[in-house]
């Protein structure tokens, strides 16, 4: 059991929630996530540590409503109980000085961002991040990311705040004015395949941060399978995070897609249940 | 071993045996014909979960106690890896003692419950049997007797709880809650250590609840044998994973003075053939992991998980029986095990096997396949499959099956499981720099005490075997238990 100890919304659909989990704050790095269980009957679903407060023990996930378990969760107040927590898990994401490294993060794709752009620049990077959201409401931690980054660039689809464009053309502005080093990225897979494609043309390293369907997260069960430079890997224990240029993207996001129709129904029907 | 035998003998000459030998004529004895468990209907079963095995009565359970000849040398005895005194539980079931059954098969075996229903007796104990090795006749029902004195024991309320030692205060760690973790708890409790036992995922068991399907061995009885663990002192730590959530450091610094690791096989392997990521086709692990752990076929609980009109299961052991018969039982109008060698090779306990054909699974023995098709969404639909015949036998002393050329063909197959086998968890070995592991990731341990390289360190069960039996894992786990004790109180007298 974990109780929720703060909440607080970003947006309509991103919600910020600190929980109490003193072991795992202490073990924790950045690009470790957790996979949660809400209760009894509930899926175990995988959400990044965003930050963690050891002294506290505390961990702060940010979640993203997109089907029945992360709407669940967002209905949660301060004092509920989350039944099973458990991490961290995956492997840490691997900073050193590199010089100049462009972090583009998409939509909640961000909050897992903001310990890596801490980490790089706690290294001795140049660190310039860009957040991209469709539209200006969906931009999420802009303040803090402007507090740990040398530089800040937004980008939105529909141009309500920020510049106007995809993550993509905010990469290639950087690219094109400066030398870069190595890249990362965070966000829906089909934003990680277009920016991967993008420094690809630049041959600069980059790594993405998968997001695949996992149950157990301890690489027992094979589910969060991607291919890899060819190669069948378990995102749960060998990443998330993997050479962008290597991974097939477009095979992610079929397996990504393996239980839309029920995930679809399912949250129809738990929508019903809750404005009934 | 001697004070083992003269402990055989002993008890085999208390009066009541001698007694009981008496009472009945060998040849009567062995006139009788073996009991047959009873079963649900394959056409009933095969739509449910409930128990395909229903048990035997007390009236069954005593006549097939008669059959046992209480043998001078008891070689069943040898033919079971714990070493359960077989005569001694089956002449008890003879004079209708069955409590007494149940006390002494706890003497040796903590889950009777469970190797009861999932031993590969008729490769164990009723292998080594007299009937089979001398008589040539179908051997004691062993495994069925023991389950009958452990489901009696359990359903009358007076489940015995081991005696433990005074609490010692000694802190100790165990690694996993499989039948091997499990066994090791019992006994350091047994012999008075302050045990924890560390378990990743959210519920204790391992294979015994993600794995092995309810229609099999129903969870609720490893979930009463954890009860009773639980009543003799043990804790259990659930979403704990050693060496991600604590080190062995760590936990040293809490206290913990040895650990046993018990972490099981859990890495599925694949096949490497094209198409093998579409969706629809999953490890065994995890289709029986969204099924028996998540309850995904149950609509009240949140996990999903795809299966569909024709389920292809590719292997032919236990884990691809439990996989084809659950696809059956989820609605599949065609379950396929599709099995590279033939049935006289296949690993699966014959029981399984048989249970299957009941149930209307078709084999396709001699075929494997080497390329799947998926539809416009990227789900499966379609698979090759290629005919094998035999070569010679390879390592394993099985034959080797060989491809025959140009003898492919396409099968439809909307759901795929490869449950060609596991590899060992590679968590622990990840965490621990200097301990010691073999070219395929198995812990090395000294085989008498169960010791790793890491003093302090056991380890046993399929992290040790590779994938082995839950009466195996459970040997082992008592085996380092006392290696355990033996290091712990060595360390203490020299301090
Ligand atoms: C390592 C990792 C870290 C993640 N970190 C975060 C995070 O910090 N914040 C956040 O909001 N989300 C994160 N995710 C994604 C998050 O796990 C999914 O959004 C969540 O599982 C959806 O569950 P649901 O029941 O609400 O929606 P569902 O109705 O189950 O699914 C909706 C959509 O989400 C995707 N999805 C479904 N199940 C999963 C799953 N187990 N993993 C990933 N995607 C899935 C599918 O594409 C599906 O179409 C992370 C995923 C991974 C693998
Ligand atoms: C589907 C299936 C059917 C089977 N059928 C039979 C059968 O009929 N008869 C038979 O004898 N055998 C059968 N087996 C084999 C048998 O189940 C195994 O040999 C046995 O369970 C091994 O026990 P174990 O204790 O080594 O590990 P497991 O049962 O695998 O348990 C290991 C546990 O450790 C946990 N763990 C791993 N790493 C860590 C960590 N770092 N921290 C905390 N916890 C950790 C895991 O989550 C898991 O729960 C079957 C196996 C399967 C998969
Ligand atoms: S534990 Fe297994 S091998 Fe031993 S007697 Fe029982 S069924 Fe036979
Ligand atoms: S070998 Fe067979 S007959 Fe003899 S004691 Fe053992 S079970 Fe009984
Ligand atoms: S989630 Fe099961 S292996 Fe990665």
């Amino acid at each position: 059991m974990s109780k929720i100890l703060e909440k607080e919304f970003f947006s309509k659909n991103v919600v910020k929630i600190v929980l109490e989990a003193p072991e795992i704050a202490k073990s924790r790095k950045p690009g470790h996530f957790v996979i949660i269980r809400i209760d009894a009957k509930g899926e175990r679903i995988p959400l990044t540590i965003a930050w963690a407060d050891e002294k506290k023990g505390t961990i702060t996930l940010v979640v993203q409503k997109v089907g029945v378990t992360s709407a669940k969760l967002s209905k949660l107040n301060t004092g509920d109980e989350i039944m099973d927590v458990v991490g961290p898990l995956g492997q840490a994401t691997h900073i050193e000085k590199v010089g100049t490294v462009l972090c583009a993060g998409g939509g909640v794709g961000v909050a897992p961002m903001l310990p890596i752009v801490d980490g790089l620049k706690k290294a001795g990077n140049r660190v310039i991040t860009i957040l991209a959201a469709r539209s200006k409401d969906l931009i999420i931690l802009e303040d803090q990311m402007r507090g740990i980054s040398d530089e800040v660039i937004v980008m939105t689809d529909d141009g309500s705040y920020g510049k106007q464009g995809l993550v993509t053309a905010g990469m290639e502005e950087v690219i094109h004015r400066e030398k870069v080093d190595l890249c990362f990225t965070i966000g829906p897979a089909i934003m990680m395949k277009f920016a991967s494609l993008t420094t690809k043309k630049y041959n600069i390293p980059t790594m993405a941060s998968l997001n695949t369907i996992m149950v157990d997260g301890t690489g027992m069960c094979g589910a969060c399978r991607v291919s890899v430079g060819g190669k069948t890997r378990f995102v749960c224990v060998d990443g998330p995070e993997f050479d962008a240029h290597q991974v097939d993207f477009d095979e992610m996001l079929t397996r990504l897609g393996a239980y839309k129709d029920q995930e679809f129904e399912a949250y129809q029907k738990y929508l019903q249940t809750v404005e009934a | 071993m001697e004070n083992i035998a003269d402990y055989l003998k002993a008890e085999r000459s208390q009066e009541w045996r001698a007694e009981l030998r008496k009472s009945m004529k060998a040849k009567e004895r062995t006139s009788l014909e073996r009991v047959k468990m009873l079963e649900e209907d394959p056409n009933v079963r095969n739509k449910n979960i409930i128990e395909v095995n229903k048990g035997l009565t007390p009236e069954m359970a005593i006549v097939e106690s008669h059959r046992c000849l209480d043998c001078p040398d008891p070689t069943c005895i040898s033919g079971c890896p714990v070493g359960i005194n077989i005569p001694k539980f089956i002449k008890k079931i003879e004079t209708k003692d069955f409590l007494g059954a149940a006390v002494t098969l706890k003497e040796t075996n903590a889950l009777p419950a469970v190797c009861g229903r999932v031993c590969p007796q008729e490769k164990q104990c009723e292998l080594s049997c007299f009937y089979t090795q001398k008589l040539k006749k179908s051997p004691i029902a062993i495994g069925h007797l023991e389950r009958f004195a452990a489901d009696w024991e359990r359903n009358s309320g007076k489940m015995s709880i081991p005696k433990t030692e005074k609490h010692n205060k000694i802190k100790v760690g165990v690694v996993g809650s499989g039948p091997s973790g499990l066994a090791a708890a019992g006994d350091l409790a047994k012999y008075g250590y302050d045990v924890t036992v560390f378990e990743a995922l959210h519920e204790v068991g391992g294979v015994l609840k993600y794995g092995i399907p309810e229609f099999r061995l129903p969870n609720e009885l490893v979930d009463i044998e954890i009860e009773t663990m639980r009543q003799m002192g043990i804790k259990f730590h659930t979403n704990f994973i050693v060496g991600k959530t604590a080190s062995f450091d760590d936990l040293k610094a809490e206290g913990f003075q040895a650990f046993f690791v018990g972490s099981g096989a859990g890495l599925p392997r694949f096949m490497d053939i094209p198409g093998e990521n579409l969706n629809g086709i999953f490890s065994s692990n995890e289709y029986l992991t969204r099924i028996n752990l998540m309850h995904a076929s149950n609509d009240e609980y949140d996990t999903p998980v795809i299966s569909g009109k024709h389920v292809a299961v590719i292997g032919g052991g236990n884990t691809a029986m439990d996989s084809v018969r659950t696809a059956k039982r989820l609605g599949a109008e065609k379950a396929m095990i599709i099995y590279r060698r033939s049935e006289t090779e296949m690993p699966a306990r014959n029981e399984e096997i048989k249970h299957a054909k009941e149930e209307g699974i078709i084999f396709m023995n001699l075929h494997s396949p080497t390329e799947y098709y998926g539809d416009e969404k990227g789900r499966v639909k379609q698979m090759k499959v290629q005919k094998m015949e035999l070569g010679e036998p390879d390592a394993s002393g099985r034959r080797r099956p060989i491809p025959i050329e140009s003898s492919e063909f396409i099968v439809d197959a909307d759901t795929v499981v490869v449950s060609v086998g596991v590899s060992p968890n590679p968590l622990i070995p990840k965490a621990l720099k200097n301990l010691k592991v073999t070219d395929w990731g198995t812990i090395v341990v000294n085989p008498d005490t169960m010791q790793s390289s890491v003093p302090e360190i056991f380890a046993g069960g399929d992290i040790v075997r590779g994938g082995a039996t839950v009466i195996l894992a459970m040997g082992d786990g008592r085996k380092a238990a006392a290696g355990m004790h033996k290091y712990i109180q060595e360390k203490i007298t020299a301090n």
